[in-house]
Parts: C-alpha cells; structure tokens; sequence
C-alpha cells in the first residue's frame, strides 16, 4: 500500500526520463575505434600484468573471426565497431584513495541519481536502516567503492576489477572466464578484449556478506561503450545478495552496453543478484538514440546444494538482449529467475533465461513478467535442459506477458530439452491485454487513468517485486510506473 | 442532488439515451427499471464518464456541478459510485489495497488528509462484519476467484468504505440468492441517510422489495416513459414492460 501511494506521488514529480542529464567533467578517451593496439592501451591504462592483457588479446583474436548473432527478436542498423570510443575515463592523475578525491561533480551525479556514496550519511541515517556497500562506476572506470573496510573485517573482499587484477591475481585467474569464457559469443567475447573495468566479489567459507553489495553503472561520454566486467564468487557456504543499477543520459546516438557478468556458487553458498536497468530507452517516439545492451550473465551452481537467484526489472535500454542464466552442475543445486521486463515507445527486449540442469536433484524456478507498451515488442526466450545425469531434476516456468495499448507485441519463446526419463518440468504461460473494463473499474474508484495503469501493473509484477530487497523493491516499483508514463492515451 | 435534462447519448453510432431526463434529491432512492436494451446500464456508464459513451445533447448536473465534464475519478471525488454489474477482477491487488488506494486519491483529489492505517481497519473489520465479509477475504486479490454473489458484496463494501454521495446499483440483484441478496440490501439501506442519493437500476421488481424506492421509473427506449411511487414496481412485474416498450 504505501509503496503504491508512493509511486504515485513519485510519478507526479518526474519528467519522462529523469537520468538524461550530462555531466561535464574532463575525461580521457583512448582513441576511436577497435584494433589490438586499443586492447594493448587499455590494459597499459590499468597496468595490468602481462597475463591479463594476453587473455585479452587472445579474445579480441576470437572475436575477428565472429559474426554478430542475429537470432534474437530485435532490429537494428549494423553496428560499426570502428566508430566507437572503447576507453573512456574522468580525468584523474591516479585513483582516487578516499572519496575526499573524487571529482564533486561526480559525487554530484551521483547524488543525483539518488546513490548514497559518503558511508556518512548512510551511517546517519534512521537507526536500523538498510545499509549497503557501493561500487560506482562511470563510463569505464570504477570511481569509488565504499565499507571496504568493514567487510574486510569479515574477509569479503569487494573491489573494481581493475584493482582485483592487481590485487588479488589468482583469485582472477582461477575464476575469470570459468563461467562464460572469452569466446562464448560475440558480445561477451568483444567485451573480454576490451573489458575497462566493473566489480569483484569474493565471500571467504562460510561467510554470510553483513550488508547488500551494489555497483551503480553509468554511462556518460558520448559515443563510448561501456563493457563492464563482474565477477562473484561465493565460496562454501558463504552468503551474498548483490545489486546492479544502470542509468545513462540521452543522446541522438545509440551507445553500446556489452557486459559480462559471472557467479560462482561452491558448495552450499547462496548469490542473490539484482538488476534495475533503467538505460536511455531512445526517443519514445522515433526510437532515436538510446542503449543498445547486449549482456552476457551466467551462474555456475559448481557446488552441491548450492543456489543463485537472478531478479531482474529491465525497463530501459533501446534494445535488449540478455539472459541471465544458471549452470546447475552442483547436485541438489538451484538457479531462480524472476525478471520484470517493460517495455514502451519503440523499445525491443528479447530476454528470458537458460536453466542448465547437470547435477542430479537440480531444481529452477523461472517468473517472468513481460508488459508491452506504445509500439514496442517483448519476447520471452528461454532454455531448460536436463542433461542425461540430471536425474530427479525439476523445473517450473510461468511466463505472463501483459499488453497496453493495441501496437504492443508480446513472444514467448520456450526451449524445453528433456534427455532422461526422470526430471519433471511446468510450464505455464498467459498473455493477457490491459482492458479498458479494469481501467474503467478503477478510474470509477477515483484513480486517475496514468495511477489505474500502475496500480494494475504493479499487481501483476508483484510476485517479482516481492523477490527483490526490500528498499529495492520500492526503487523498482517506482522505475516501472515511470516507464509506463503516457502508456494509455 | 442529480439533474438529468434532455440527455442524448450514443455508443458508437447507436443513439441509446434520447431525451432521458430525472431529477433525484438528496435523501431520495429512486428506481430505474426497464426492459433489456432499454439504455439502463448505458445511462450507468454514461453519469460514470465511461469512454466510448458520447453525450450529443443535454446535461447532467450533481449538485449544479456540470458532471459531463469531469474525468471519471473527478466524479468519483466528487462522491459518485457506481456498484457494477459485472465487478471486474483485479490480480495482484489486494481488496484492501485497493480500497484504500481509492479512499486516499479520493480524498487527495478532495484536498483531505489520507486516512490512518488503525481508521481504516478499524471502518474495515465493522463493515465486513455487517456484509458478513470475512475478513480474510479482503487480503485476497479483488474479486479474482470471488463467485458471483462475493463480487456483488466486495461491491457493497467497497460502496461503504468509499461513502459516496450519490450511489448508483446497477443490476445489483443478479446472481444473488435469496440469502446473499438480504445481506447487500441490509448493507445499502445502512447508507441512506438524507444527504445521499440512490439510483437502483434494476429489471426485476424482487431488489425493491428490500431496498424501498421513494420513486420508481420505467425507462423504455432511452428515454422515461412513466413514473409513479413504489406500487409502479409491482404493476410492472404483473404486466411486464410491453406497453412502454410499444409505446416507445
């Protein structure tokens, strides 16, 4: 209820997309376009040893000989590689070593964006009150990660992934590319060239992570790409719960977003993952500009009785082309996925999940919520697969998509792939169209017609909603009654 | 209160409503009844700010306020509730969510404090108690999976939670037993009191024998072709609507 009466009061103070501001600050760009030299200046930039820039020239080696993928439910003018900036960075003599140093305008943006970066202030907050450790990243460089010291104190170690290059090599070595490695497909292996930066979490045996561990992502220069890199590793029986958030500001050009992001899930240890993409989604209108996120996001359960949980509300971005997925090889282990994909105006996602079963006794759970708004389209696509060991392996996916508006379009592409006679998967799917009757009903109670279409959205999102940490949750609500802004007229 | 004069409307290019005009004071329940087609659920819609229902010519005024010019959630601020024939199912939402979303837009719209959470339970627990509602009914998503008389009564509550003013039922009575009937008319006749107003709309006389109009219409062909005190009821269930219809 309050969180209902919230968005609502939100709504009423926001313009169509609030992130679509520039900050100016002095930033240093590699020059345009792509070649083995860019990949030799990026890891010069970051000092990296000599085996990380190998792994990445070795990529970028894999990668010539690739053609982009052109499977997925979604149009658009080829890219050309050679027109974009790969390395972009505010300009800083070296790294920031508190946040005394940080560029303000930075912290400025920020703050704008409502990410609370000085511990100070979340410390001074109401007593009990969430906290979370923050790692932030602007175009292609980690700026700042905050409470390292304290969960240092427990031995987590969370850091950019520059600095666990450096700091913490064999812990890179041992895991980088061990769940999508280099050349798993186009996007992902373009981003093991040229990766800038991203986050590193390692949770030591048998720790549970004391607070929520975030990474904030933006995008700022024009015509840069972003390809961040995210490695978590929970090793025996630790616990962690970590969330991305993603804003970019508006531009006529549609900038490329390529990350990778991996888990790592030993025996008896928990990953929590959370997204709140909200990229540019490009002009609602003609479709012009925007992020073009093409994401690559696996989980390894490696571990017996292990388990990673993907949420996601995806409701930015001009295409989107993602499917967070789990490796099920530990017995007994379990992948989730609860996704809330949103899209209006012209925007095109085509995401869903791939459960791999391989261990006997391996459960998933997939709830994906797709809403079509405006002219956009949506699909659902997803795998599971039991593999011939995978005995007593179970799955259930409910697929609802809900339509506004008549030029929407909805998919749902199901792979199902059974290769043994003892695993049971559901699979439950509605497509249902927002009706003028429930609009009616509830504008006669006295919503206004924009408060009807969000309290009836909100309802059906909200066993996802419910997925997420609870601050987040409210975060969400508000992003989807915001991209639903001007969706009925 | 409400002032119908010479009211037009159409759907699509149907012109149902010709000509319908009423006039229902405050601390009065008036009767529409009629045969199917006749535009009673259209004149429904139509006070409502229904979209799709164009008014061509005449007005309709609460209070001497133009209603054809608000937005429906206006006319709902403004006290106007329509109990639907056919409640719409609404997934996810709580019942009392959603109630208590519409009381507090209501009373935003209206410049009010919102109500407080023990205020609300409180009036909640009192008014499912005299529906005989339980209560546990109302964390439920509204309506969804509710039968055909647990809809009609979530309407009832719903009608007394929000407190309107000038309450229209439409059709109130069907599928309802004879039982659940008595507990939806025990629960509209707790809210006549005489600053409000009630329009029953209703094909069958059998409603009227438990929620007692001030006056009853016949309303046959989009307009109202005869009105009289409650004994007009029980003529028509003797004769049936023939003789207006004809007349019409």
């Amino acid at each position: 209820m309050p969180a209902v009466k919230q968005t609502v009061e939100h709504v009423e103070a926001l313009e169509r997309y609030q992130h679509g501001f520039i900050t100016s600050i002095d930033q240093e760009f590699a020059p345009k376009g792509l070649s083995a030299d860019i990949v030799r200046f990026i890891s010069a930039k970051k000092e990296e040893p000599e085996w990380m820039l190998a792994w990445r020239l070795e990529a970028y080696e894999r990668w010539l000989a690739m053609e982009e993928p052109d499977w997925a439910k979604v149009t658009f003018p080829r890219i050309d590689y050679q027109d974009s900036y790969y390395y972009a960075a505010p300009k800083t003599k070296e790294g920031p070593k508190s946040l005394d140093e940080v560029d303000p305008e930075l912290l400025a943006t920020y703050a704008k964006l409502g990410i609370p970066l000085r511990e100070q202030e979340v410390l001074a907050g109401v007593q009990g009150a969430p906290r979370y450790a923050v790692d932030a990243v602007f175009d292609s460089v980690s700026v700042v990660t905050t409470f390292k010291k304290e969960l240092a104190e427990v031995g987590v170690i969370f850091c950019s992934f520059s600095e666990a290059v450096r700091e913490h090599p064999e812990l890179v070595k041992k895991y980088l590319g061990s769940v999508v490695p280099a050349s798993d497909n186009y996007f992902a292996c373009l981003n093991s060239a040229v990766f800038s930066d991203g986050s590193f979490v390692y949770v030591p045996p048998g720790v549970r992570c004391p607070m929520e561990l975030s990474t904030y992502f933006r995008i700022n220069a024009a015509e840069s790409g972003q390809f961040e890199r995210t490695l978590i590793i929970a090793d025996k029986g630790a616990y962690v719960s970590y969330l991305e958030g993603c804003t970019a500001p508006m531009r006529d050009e549609n900038q490329l977003h390529a990350a990778v992001v991996e888990l790592v899930a030993l025996e008896d240890a928990e990953i929590k993952y959370s997204t709140v993409q909200n990229w540019y989604p490009g002009d609602p209108e003609t479709g012009k500009g925007g992020i073009y996120n093409f994401v690559t996001k696996r989980a390894d359960c490696r571990g017996d009785r292990s388990k990673v949980a993907w949420t996601q509300v995806e409701t930015g971005s001009a295409i989107t082309w993602k499917y967070p997925s789990c490796v099920l090889r530990g017995n007994d282990s379990v992948g989730e996925f609860y996704s809330i994909a949103i899209t209006n105006g012209r925007q095109q996602a085509d995401t869903g999940t791939k459960m791999i079963h391989l261990g006997e006794g391996t459960r998933s759970r997939i709830i994906s919520k797709g809403i079509s708004a405006g002219r956009s389209s949506n699909t659902y696509r997803g795998l599971v697969s039991a593999h011939p060991k995978a005995k007593g392996a179970r799955n259930f996916t409910q697929c609802d998509s809900l339509l506004i508006g008549k030029e929407s379009a909805a998919h749902t592409v199901p792979y199902i792939e059974a290769r043994n006679g003892q695993s049971v998967f559901e699979h439950e799917a509605t497509t249902t169209r927002l009706s003028d009757d429930q609009l009616f009903y509830v504008m006669q109670r006295g919503l206004s017609q924009e408060e009807a279409v969000q309290l009836l959205v909100n309802g059906f999102v909200k066993d996802v909603l419910q997925t997420l940490p609870m601050e987040f949750a409210v975060e969400a609500q508000k992003l989807v009654a915001i991209s639903l802004e001007g969706s009925v007229g | 209160m409400l002032s119908i004069n010479n009211l037009h409307a159409r759907v699509a290019e149907a012109e149902i409503l010709k000509g319908l005009t009423l006039d229902l004071p405050a601390g009065e329940v008036h009767a529409i009844m009629g045969p199917n087609g006749a535009g009673k659920s259209t004149l429904s819609y139509v006070l409502t700010g229904r979209q799709g229902y164009e008014v061509t010519e005449g007005t309709a005024t609460l209070d001497g306020e133009d209603l054809l010019a608000l937005e429906p959630h206006e006319r709902a601020a403004r006290g106007l509730f329509l109990s639907f024939q056919y409640p719409l199912e609404i997934p996810g939402v709580p019942a009392m969510t959603f109630i208590r979303t519409a009381i507090n837009a209501q009373r935003k719209a209206r410049g009010e404090p919102e109500v407080s959470a023990p205020e609300f339970l409180k009036r909640a627990r009192e008014v499912a108690g005299q529906l005989k509602i339980d209560f546990d009914m109302l964390k439920r998503p509204l309506n969804v999976g509710f039968s055909g008389g647990e809809k009609k009564r979530m309407e009832i509550f719903q009608m007394a939670m929000l407190s309107p003013r000038l309450l229209i039922l439409d059709e109130t009575d069907s599928g309802l037993d004879i039982d659940a009937l008595k507990i939806v008319a025990d629960g509209v006749n707790a809210l006549r009191s005489p600053d409000r107003a009630m329009l029953v709309i209703t094909h069958y006389q059998r409603l009227l024998d438990y929620i007692r109009p001030d006056k009853v219409h016949v309303l046959a062909a989009g307009r109202i072709a005869a009105s009289g005190g409650p004994e007009l009821a029980h003529e028509l269930e003797r004769e049936g609507y023939d003789k207006y219809a004809r007349a019409a």
